[in-house]
């Protein structure tokens, strides 16, 4: 038992570990098995019956509602005029959250001030629920589109606060001595440095908020009424339309995907060094 | 203490022009309470390659930073080209453990990053040309378009020396430049950054750990007391130049290093 084994060997052993059937697969294709496979589920457990069809309507029930509202969409029917609502709703807060954002997360990233007297206030702002809030928007702006462009800012205005801030105090000791040593104005190291080493994170905070800013418009919509795409799910479930409700969402985080892969695509392009980057690019 | 003092003057002597100048520098932190430096005397003449070495906590950094303009003395004059330092200078070029590349930045436009804080991008694009002489100087030809990430250890802190050397600087002040690559790696770095030196008879000050590293490079290696920091002697290396790795094995490279190791151990300040 005392024998060594020779390179050749010790190679065949590398190559002969085992590769799980999942790794050989594209990713696509395993995404599309699992969807599948929780639709079959979904068709046997209406199959079955335990569960009133009220409740949970079947596959082809659903994938009806899903052609009906895709139809409404091309068509430029009332769908298309709702969706554009929430759309405005959500870039809107998103434009505003982004703004108020990174200039926030400017001030209490770089500022003793900032950090020693609003930060508290943001941290104790966001412990509470923001969709809390949502009555108040209502009673300041009305009913109209701006009440939920104000929750939706609201809620994802603390995101890109918070991962401002910690992206600027990410630089290390070396690059600001470094900055110091060249002779470099506080704006300079700011703009030059520390905001450009904060981007990855500046980043994930905007996906979280790219999440925030649909949940915030939508929670708008379900409280203040309005013409949006939250608006027609409340009719739908209130008249215990559950097919229709469950196409209208899945619409709905169509909407939420391709706001996350603009910020997404938007990161690939600016922040072009970082590894995540990279690595994906590679892809 | 005096006689301390007179065997360093001694030792000193005027060799060249002085260039860089430390008289009496103190550094004391919570009000006098905390002596990081005592009565540091220092002369750097023209060309040539002085060393710092002791503990950890010695006050190196400390003075460095003094030296850097980065941090005021509490006492004692600096004086670099005739001119008090009062601040960082474009005129001091500085170098740390850590290449510090940006990675947004191609290698060429992290080496004109000085001048751009300094003057501004179009003085920086001006001097794009001669950035790449300098990566010629260092062995970096042809990598002017490379990111920082396509960049070795060594390769990244050749091109740390180029952004150290793009404003020309009356003094090069370096910290443990290559402390952070491996043994082979930082040999030949050492080489390498003798070679850079002789070639624009650079006036270079080096901190580090290693006894052999301030050796090899040095012209006049100093010894360091722990806190509060001084100068306990200044020990001339005369070995001629350029010198090789080979010369380690010499006796009297290693009677050096003997003499050093036994005024740190005198101490016991390692």
């Amino acid at each position: 038992m005392t024998h060594t084994p020779t390179s050749d060997e010790v190679e065949q052993t590398t190559w002969s570990e085992p590769v799980s059937l999942i790794e050989t697969l594209p990713r696509s294709a395993g995404i599309i098995i699992n969807l599948l496979a929780l639709v079959g589920i979904w068709q046997l457990v209406h199959l079955s019956g335990i569960v009133s069809p009220i409740i949970l309507p079947s596959p082809m029930e659903t994938a009806g509602d899903i052609v009906f509202i895709g139809k409404n969409l091309f068509s430029g029917g009332y769908m298309l005029a709702a969706l554009w609502v929430t759309v405005k709703e959500v870039l809107f807060g998103f434009a505003i959250a982004i703004a108020i954002g990174f200039t926030l997360g400017i001030i209490v990233g770089e500022s003793v001030f900032g950090e020693r007297a609003v930060l508290p206030l943001l941290v104790a702002i966001d412990t509470m629920p923001k969709v809390a809030f949502a009555p108040l928007f209502l009673a300041w702006l009305g009913f109209g589109i701006a009440s939920k462009v104000a929750l939706a800012a609201f809620i994802a205005t603390f995101p890109i606060v918070v991962a401002t801030a910690a992206g600027i105090h990410a630089a290390d000791e070396n690059a600001k001595m470094l900055f110091k040593t060249m002779g470099a104005s506080r704006w300079q190291t700011l703009f030059k440095m520390k905001l450009l080493v904060g981007l990855p994170q500046m980043f994930t905070g905007l996906k979280i908020a790219a999440v925030g800013v649909m949940a915030g418009a939508i929670t708008g919509e379900f409280i203040g009424g309005g013409k949006g795409f939250g608006e027609l799910i409340r009719v739908a479930a209130s008249q215990l339309n559950t097919p229709r409700v469950f196409a209208l969402i899945l619409y709905l985080s169509l909407l939420g995907l391709a706001l996350f892969w603009v910020v997404v695509w938007v990161e690939r392009r600016v922040v072009f060094w970082h590894s995540t980057t990279a690595a994906s690019k590679g892809r | 203490m005096t006689v301390l003092e007179r065997t360093i003057g001694e030792q000193v002597g005027p060799r060249g022009r002085p260039v860089y100048e430390l008289r009496g520098v103190a550094k004391y932190y919570a009000h006098g309470h905390v002596r990081a430096l005592e009565e540091v005397d220092l002369t750097l003449t023209e060309g040539s390659f002085s060393s710092v070495i002791g503990p950890s906590g010695c006050g190196k950094t400390t003075l460095l930073k003094i030296m850097a303009g980065l941090v005021p003395p509490s006492k004692g004059q600096v004086v670099l080209e005739g001119k008090p330092v009062t601040g960082t200078r474009r005129d001091i070029g500085m170098m740390f453990q850590q290449a510090t590349l940006f990675p947004w930045r191609s290698t060429l436009e992290n080496i004109v990053l000085p001048i751009e804080i300094r003057d501004g991008k179009a003085s920086a694009k001006a001097k794009h040309d001669e950035a790449r002489a300098l990566l010629k100087l260092v062995g970096l030809e042809g990598f002017e378009n490379a990111m920082p990430s396509e960049l070795s250890g060594g390769m990244a802190q050749r091109a740390a020396i180029c952004r150290m050397l793009i404003t020309q600087p009356a003094v090069l002040l370096l910290d443990e430049p290559f402390s952070a690559l491996d043994e082979l790696a930082r040999d030949f770095m050492n080489m390498e950054l003798q070679r850079i030196c002789m070639e624009r008879s650079a006036t270079a000050f080096l901190v580090t750990h290693s006894i052999p590293e301030a050796v090899i490079l040095s012209d006049i290696v100093y010894v360091m007391s722990p806190r509060p920091g001084r100068f306990v002697e200044a020990i001339h290396i005369d070995l001629p130049r350029p010198r090789s790795l080979d010369m380690m094995t010499e006796p009297k490279f290693g009677s050096y290093v003997k003499r050093i190791r036994a005024q740190l151990d005198k101490g016991a300040f390692l």
